[in-house]
């Protein structure tokens, strides 16, 4: 079973998790917005042509098609 | 007009280095001193004192994050949808729902596609979890928990197995056989225990480990065979509702989100929180990973969802409107990335261009609340459960 209940810690012991957990955050690497956000441009321009929900897909070939409209009488 | 509170820089020298620099208030031992942003990192890093009061912990948790926010801020120098502004605009979509799978007793609160893109696992509140072939609308395989509320169920990477649970604070797995004469529940396997219930549960690129959320404030990683915990992950300081893995390429990462409005990203192997974005004003209900593994996006009570950059460690859009005032309760990308397609509480799936951050359709059609929507292993397609009893196939 995993260690702890969060209910059952202390206010206390709560904020230093907290604390412990952003002096660690603070030392991180970080790199630019422009170029993360160029690289992620590029991954979806990439790839957008693929994706069947963003062209679509001809109805022949789309596996949920609309069934066939047979009626037993 | 509101009224604004501004933060009076004093410059002066620091009470530690005692260079000339702006200084920021710092509490030791219910004293006030003033320190340069640079002591009070190193006083940070120098240990809790033995008799640390919970105020000068709240400031210290203060001031960590107005450095973390600082550092942040100076990568921040373009808006994703500036960048994305010469990119093609998405023509119109025409989405409609395709399959409409009945058969559940009462809200739907779950589902997870099979990797063969066809099956789906879906679980209710009222107890039952249902495998179902999204091609012919059959049902292939039905069982009925113990408990109420199955609010989290997955397909085994092999399509061999599923795991579920719920207020039974477990997490059990039940392999599945086409023999009719086998009971499916008599083979059943509990595999996680936890102190309350289970919001989430995720296999692993195998069927050998689950990964679990629960709403005791802690995520962790089993093995299915024994039983055994591996890993256990804490950080939330309320219920976790929500995780997701990172795409394998991408290596041993998953993020979770949780009732303190945090989403934080673990490393599986040793069990360390990474990264953690706190911008959501409300619980988050869902996070997914982006297709590339480099950021992810969240839905939350705020009614807004929000995609985070992994290597720019911040937030990068918001997608709102003034009009979505209800909550979003789950995310999840098209194959590409491109597009975001988002569960509410209204009723409503809206669809966002991700890079521009606009909304390009929204979706109508379920009578209740949208609980859980995922888009199928080959993006063909999207599946989406409701309070409504039913689940919807779009294409």
């Amino acid at each position: 079973m995993p260690a702890i209940n969060i209910e059952d810690l202390s206010e206390k012991d709560k904020l230093k998790m907290e604390v412990e957990q952003l002096r660690k955050e603070v030392k991180l690497e970080r790199q630019p917005v422009s170029k993360c956000s160029e690289e992620i441009k590029n991954y979806i321009e990439e790839r957008s042509g693929e994706d069947p929900l963003v062209k679509g897909v001809p109805e022949e070939k789309n596996p949920f098609k609309e069934k066939g409209g047979c009626i037993i009488a | 007009m509101c009224d604004q509170t501004f933060l009076a820089i004093v410059f002066g020298p620091c009470d530690r280095c005692s260079r000339e620099k702006p200084l920021r208030p710092v509490y030791i031992k219910s004293e006030q001193l003033s320190y340069c942003s640079i002591c009070v990192e190193m006083m940070a890093t120098e240990g809790l004192h033995e008799n640390e009061t919970l105020a000068s912990l709240k400031n210290e948790a203060e001031s960590l994050k107005g450095k973390l926010e600082e550092e942040r801020a100076k990568l921040h120098d373009v808006e994703l949808h500036q960048v994305a502004e010469r990119v093609e605009a998405l023509g119109q979509f025409v989405m409609k729902t395709r399959r409409t799978l009945k058969g559940h007793g009462n809200k739907v609160l779950c589902m997870d596609w099979c990797k063969d893109k066809r099956r789906i696992v879906s679980s209710s509140q009222d107890g039952k979890v249902i495998v179902w072939d999204s091609f012919t609308t059959n049902k292939e395989h039905a069982v009925t928990m113990p408990c109420t509320w199955v609010m989290a169920c997955a397909y085994a990477p092999s399509g061999c197995a599923i795991a579920c649970g719920g207020l039974d604070n477990k997490c059990s797995v039940y392999p599945l056989t086409f023999d009719k004469n086998e009971n499916m529940a008599a083979k059943k396997k509990s595999v996680a225990m936890h102190t309350n219930y289970l919001s989430a549960c995720s296999f692993t690129n195998s069927d050998m480990q689950i990964l679990t959320a629960s709403g005791d404030g802690t995520c962790a990683l089993w093995d299915v065979e024994s039983g055994q915990l591996l890993q256990s992950f804490h950080g939330h300081g309320a219920d976790v509702l929500c995780l997701d893995l990172a795409p394998s390429e991408t290596g041993n990462t998953f993020v979770s989100g949780g009732c303190d409005k945090k989403a934080m990203v673990w490393d599986m192997r040793s069990g360390q929180c990474i990264q953690s974005f706190e911008t959501h004003d409300s619980d988050i209900n869902s996070v997914r990973y982006y297709p590339s593994g480099d950021a992810f996006a969240s839905g939350s009570d705020d009614a807004t969802c929000r995609l985070y950059d992994l290597r720019a460690d911040r937030e990068v859009a918001i997608y709102s409107k003034e009009s979505i005032i209800f909550g979003a309760s789950s995310v999840d990308f098209s194959l590409s990335g491109r597009l975001l397609f988002a569960g509410y509480n209204d009723y409503t799936i809206n669809v966002w261009d991700v890079l521009k951050g606009s909304r390009v359709s929204i979706l109508f059609g379920h009578e209740n609340r949208v609980s859980t929507l995922r888009v199928s292993p080959d993006g063909t397609a999207f599946c989406s459960g409701s309070w409504d009893h039913t689940l919807r196939i779009w294409a």
